[in-house]
């Protein structure tokens, strides 16, 4: 461990924090000219997150410490999982930290302490977005666990670097595993950024809001922290769906030419990602809430089928 | 085309196969379960095209075509001409919810992996892997005659099982004898005339597809 490594580590972090306003952006942008509105271009998270920051924080009366401590705990926790996946290079000194399945559980800290936030106030819309956030979490989580255990075994290994590392440096095989685990991924991806199908990102009370209902008394920097802290999770997903599904490009040692060309490749690929999310959303209705279980039961089992399939196939 | 290289997209196909027969177990729309029918036997006809290819086994691409034709081509299109006629277009009720269909399909394809293993171990065949997901379309085909209350739907599911059978013959010994495959062709052409036949007389006795109606016919004790 050099100090060298720990400049890239620095590097990407610094990468995730600014880059993830502008892929939320791009989608938004791609998503108003497929719905043929007007746009307001891939910078308009950053002014966004300005105006929040420079405004004054209002708390509820009956606000815990919980409530005041939930933003900075989400934040933090977002940036930490953004050191582990490996974003342009596969040299990182955080990467031995944790593996997918410590990341899962990372993400569950950060639903726990958004669910708890959404009750603490008392409000009827928090602990209606709790409620649903926790019924959608419970049947999310077992679906995004098989996933990335298909993509473990085809590379004997938890470890996202070392996934990479077999993904993008080995053998090239057709697997029909990964295919499914991909298919399951993206639905989950679509859940736990609450996209279309599950949840509406663009809406600001509705009824059927859930992340959204979940921060509702949030203002000022608190909304700020959480409002970036969510578009940097999207970013995670997606990068974490090109770490493990399409790897090709993430470079193996920590040369600066290689790293350029990564970053080049990791912006493409998120570009083409955008594109691809915003298709889907354009093109499905919002579910029913009680339609959700068949849906992410589809991912559960397309899941299940990968890794099934991995024994049977391969 | 390498033989290891076509055994890998063969279990694409297969893998593909066993896709849309969880498709098929899981869907309400009744031209959806068509689409996906067709997709199956499409799937279907590829694999064993690729099978005949890389083998040298000619006949299977007379039963790939036939594959084509019949279970792409002709048999939807006699089911969605009956769909038609009928005037059934609403969602199909289903007996067990969806959820737990997918949870008793997932247990069944554990069971027919299960089943299969001691057979693959012993084969020196190509497409020896895909014994197991044959099988598995098989019991799903069941699964979804025992779970349908629908008419239609419990003979797509057993169209379904059809091709799984015919899937299991592909890639446990290469296909079936010629004559054999031709004779299960016509009857499965047949059946479906006798179905079409069968449907409008259900629905003009019971002015309803739903098999549950059929108790009526019980004589009362």
């Amino acid at each position: 461990m050099t100090a060298y490594s720990y400049t890239i580590e620095a590097v990407q972090i610094l990468l995730l924090l600014f880059a993830a306003p502008a892929f939320a952006g791009w989608v938004r942008t791609v998503k108003c000219r497929m719905q043929g509105r007007t746009y307001a271009g891939i910078f308009q998270p950053y002014r966004d997150l300005a105006k929040l920051f420079s405004k004054d924080v209002i708390l509820a009366e009956n606000a815990s410490w919980i409530f005041r401590v939930t933003p900075y705990i989400v934040f933090g926790v977002t940036v930490m999982i953004g050191g582990i996946i490996p974003l342009i290079s596969i040299d990182l000194p955080f990467a031995a930290t944790a593996d997918v399945i410590a990341l899962v559980m990372l993400f569950a800290i950060i639903r726990f302490f958004t669910a708890l936030a959404g009750m603490d106030i008392g409000t009827a819309f928090g602990g209606m977005g709790s409620s649903r956030e926790m019924t959608i979490s419970s049947l999310a989580e077992p679906a995004m666990l098989m996933a990335v255990f298909t993509a473990s075994l085809a590379a004997n290994s938890t470890s996202l670097t070392q996934m990479v590392h077999v993904m993008a440096h080995g053998e090239f095989t057709l697997r029909p595993s990964l295919a499914f685990a991909l298919l399951a991924f993206i639905m989950v991806h679509l859940t736990e950024t609450g996209r279309v199908p599950v949840d509406n990102p663009s809406t600001h009370l509705e009824l059927t809001m859930i992340h959204e209902a979940m921060i509702l008394e949030y203002s000022g920097r608190h909304l700020a922290l959480i409002e970036w802290a969510s578009m940097m999770k999207l970013f995670i997903f997606s990068s974490l769906g090109i770490a493990v599904f399409c790897p090709w490009g993430i470079a193996a040692s920590g040369d600066l030419v290689g790293m350029l060309i990564g970053a080049g490749v990791l912006a493409a690929k998120l570009a083409v990602l955008g594109i691809i999310l915003v298709l889907i959303e354009t093109g499905l209705a919002k579910m029913r809430l009680f339609r959700l279980t068949e849906f992410l039961g589809s991912a559960f089992l397309l899941a299940t089928l990968g890794m099934l399939s991995f024994f049977i196939l391969e | 085309m390498t033989t290891s290289f076509a055994a890998q997209v063969n279990s694409i196909m297969a893998a593909l196969i066993l896709l849309t027969a969880f498709g098929l177990l899981v869907q309400r729309r009744i031209l959806g379960l068509l689409h996906l029918f067709a997709w199956q036997g499409l799937f279907l006809c590829l694999s064993t095209a690729i099978v005949g290819y890389v083998t040298g086994v000619h006949h299977l691409f007379i039963s790939s075509i036939l594959t084509l034709t019949l279970k792409v081509i002709v048999l939807p299109y006699i089911l969605y001409a009956l769909i038609e006629k009928l005037h059934i277009k609403k969602e199909i009720e289903t007996l067990v919810n969806i959820p737990a269909t997918m949870l008793i399909g997932i247990a069944l394809v554990i069971f027919s992996y299960h089943l299969t293993a001691p057979i693959t171990q012993l084969s020196t065949l190509v497409t020896r892997s895909t014994l197991a997901v044959a099988l598995a379309t098989v019991m799903l085909g069941l699964l979804m005659m025992v779970t349908r209350r629908h008419a239609v739907t419990q003979i797509i599911g057993f169209l379904a099982l059809e091709n799984g059978l015919f899937f299991a013959a592909t890639s446990a010994t290469y296909g079936m004898p010629m004559v054999v495959e031709l004779g299960v062709a016509l009857d499965i052409l047949i059946a479906a005339f006798i179905f079409g036949i069968f449907f409008f007389h259900i629905n003009t006795t019971f002015d309803s597809l739903d098999v549950e109606q059929m108790a009526k016919l019980k004589e009362e004790d």
